[in-house]
């Protein structure tokens, strides 16, 4: 489908104790479904603050997002909840997993509320989603028990496990070492291609931009240009 | 895997986080089953003592111009002057609104009669009854059972020269001694206890009763009060209390259990502000991690169930601790501090209450901060680590 995600003159002020903070301007952009888009720009240019948008978490203080066609932030609280249920996987950069939830327990969390599947399908699907990012053996350890590379991998599995369309990352490598980083790029791309995940992705990482199809440029809560790419 | 599991798995990683909201209620609801049982068990101590000393309130009709004396000699002139009551008035005694309290009514009948040619005074009573409240009666013999069977007096046994199973014949009427009490040092010593309904036909009197003795307590009420009920519903007669130990007793327990309750209700709120405070440090050490289960798509009512299914783990697991703790002390306590000769045991009804009192306080105090977890913004918990 074409034009999967629309943000459409979204504006967004944080107001907090020294006034206003305009973080994002003016911000128009559509997503195709299949789609890797990365967002690259300075420091507090607003990156996070639009991926957070896009992911249902953060209304804007003026424009509208579309997904599918549906408007999100016309729906109710929980509807809004139900909704990155269904569409949305999220990995952060670090600190993203439960501490007290085994790796399998973590990438559990998605199904844990779901109750269209037997608690026995719930596990070996997990076990299967941890399978195919290659940490099969590793379902039973405690993050704090995982390196940091593998920590991403379980956050990865569990945005997946339930099988949303799209995928959001804010900075997905950047606590990990170009070689780790570079493996985590490589099973986004993987599940771009194979698995025609729409993907957005902020990133500080010119090497890890280069495996979107797409990249955005944001400052000061704008787009300034626009770079497609070759893959 | 549920909600549950997650709930589950925070208590059992966080053991001591756990432990103190844990320990928090179950010092409370030990205290709680603790004051409680010997409460209970001050009570049945005194029920006992109050069965002992017999009863502490004495029905006679009301009368102007003659005094009416257990055993005294001016009964023979009593019949034709004095109103008598009836057992209708004995049995109004359980109407009145303090009537749990009432544990005996012993109603009798007295009168003067010819015991095979000497002058005696027979008293009619509910031998059921009398035995009962008598319990300081010791008597060779056995429990009479049938209408025309006598108890004497130790007195009056030796004067009328009467041994168990023997027959007596009064005012020409045949009965059998089937027991003779020890001596009282008492008026009893001198009697002779017949069924009430012979005597009311001995004596030509039926329905009729002369004294009612009665035997109520009540430890959270003056005696006066029951007496005052009782006046109200017997207006013809007169009502007396008979003061007595017990009423010490009385005032000891109604002083103790106001003070459990303030100790209680101190206990159980310091308690609920544990679990308050825990629960709410808990909640602001986990902001990221309800970030996360927000961003995941968990609704505010998903959140709320996970923290709340923790107090409510936390809760029943320091009810049923808590009642096991406080019975033991209480058992320990007891008889050493309290002089209890009263056993406490183990009460299924106290476990329901002292897990429903933790599950209540569990949740009355995490239900903020379950609240605040639910209500948490889930992009600015994510943006803070
Ligand atoms: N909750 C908030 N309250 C107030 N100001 C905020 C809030 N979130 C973000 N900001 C401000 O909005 C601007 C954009 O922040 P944002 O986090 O989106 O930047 P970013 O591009 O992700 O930066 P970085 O690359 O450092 O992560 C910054 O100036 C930031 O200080
Ligand atoms: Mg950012």
């Amino acid at each position: 489908m074409e034009k999967f995600i629309v943000v459409e003159k979204v504006k967004k002020i944080y107001h907090g104790p020294e006034g206003g903070v305009q973080a994002l301007r003016q911000i128009d952009l559509t997503v195709d479904e299949g789609e890797f888009v990365a967002i690259m720009g300075p420091s507090g240019s607003g990156k996070s603050t639009l991926l957070s948008i896009i992911g249902a978490m953060n209304p804007p203080s003026e424009g509208r997002l579309l997904v599918d066609e549906i408007d999100i932030y016309g729906l109710r609280q929980e509807k809004l909840a139900d909704f990155r249920h269904e569409y949305l996987g999220f990995v952060f950069q670090e600190l993203q997993l439960i501490p007290y939830l085994t790796a399998i327990e973590n990438v559990l969390l998605p199904l844990a509320i779901s109750n269209n599947i037997s608690s026995k399908e719930k596990w070996q699907l997990a076990q299967e989603v941890l399978e195919k990012i290659g940490l099969g053996d590793k379902a039973r350890r405690l993050p704090s028990q995982l390196s940091g590379g593998e920590q991403e991998r379980v956050a990865i599995a569990r945005a997946i496990v339930s099988d949303p369309p799209i995928l959001l990352a804010d900075e997905p490598t950047g606590s990990l070492d170009s070689k780790t980083g570079e493996e985590i790029m490589k099973l986004f791309q993987i599940l771009n291609q194979e698995e025609q995940r729409t993907i957005i992705m902020v990133t500080h990482n010119r090497e890890a931009a280069q495996f979107a199809q797409r990249v955005i440029l944001i400052r000061d809560g704008e787009i300034i240009g626009e770079e497609r790419l070759k893959t | 895997m549920r909600l549950s599991h997650i709930s589950l798995s925070n208590l059992k990683r966080r053991k001591g986080k756990t432990l103190f909201l844990a320990l928090g209620l179950l010092i409370g609801i030990a205290t709680v089953v603790t004051l409680l049982s010997i409460t209970q068990a001050m009570k049945e101590d005194i029920n006992k003592k109050l069965d002992e000393f017999g009863a502490n309130i004495v029905i006679v009709p009301k009368s102007d111009n003659l005094s009416l004396s257990y055993g005294g000699v001016t009964i023979s002139s009593v019949s034709s002057e004095v109103k008598e009551l009836s057992e209708e008035d004995a049995a109004k005694i359980r109407t009145i609104k303090n009537k749990e309290n009432i544990n005996i009514v012993a109603p009798k009948l007295l009168g003067a009669v010819d015991a095979e040619g000497k002058r005696a005074l027979l008293v009619g009573v509910l031998f059921p009854d009398e035995l009962k409240l008598k319990k300081w009666w010791e008597w060779k013999g056995k429990k009479p059972s049938n209408s025309n069977d006598l108890i004497l007096g130790s007195e009056a046994a030796k004067k009328l020269r009467k041994k168990i199973s023997e027959k007596l014949r009064i005012n020409g009427e045949e009965f059998r001694v089937v027991a003779v009490l020890k001596e009282t040092g008492s008026q009893e010593d001198g009697l002779i206890f017949a069924d009430l309904k012979e005597t009311q036909k001995l004596l030509g009197k039926p329905g009729s009763i002369s004294l009612i003795e009665v035997a109520a307590w009540c430890y959270s009420c003056p005696i006066e009060e029951i007496v005052r009920q009782t006046s109200q519903v017997l207006p013809q007669a007169k009502v007396s209390a008979v003061k007595q130990v017990v009423q010490s007793k009385m005032y000891t327990l109604e002083m103790f259990s106001q003070f459990s309750i303030v100790l209680s209700l101190v206990v159980l709120f310091i308690g609920s502000l544990i679990v308050l405070t825990t629960m709410m440090s808990s909640v602001n050490e986990r902001t990221r991690e309800i970030g996360i289960f927000r961003a995941i798509g968990y609704r505010k009512s998903h959140i709320m169930k996970i923290i709340l299914l923790e107090a409510l783990v936390v809760s029943l697991a320091s009810g049923l601790l808590g009642y096991l703790l406080g019975t033991s002390t209480a058992k320990l306590l007891a008889p050493k501090v309290a002089g209890l000769s009263v056993a406490i045991g183990w009460n299924p009804l106290l476990v329901i209450g002292a897990v429903g009192l933790a599950i209540l306080i569990g949740l009355l105090g995490s239900l903020y901060p379950a609240w605040r977890a639910s209500h948490l913004d889930p992009a600015q918990a994510l943006r803070f680590i």
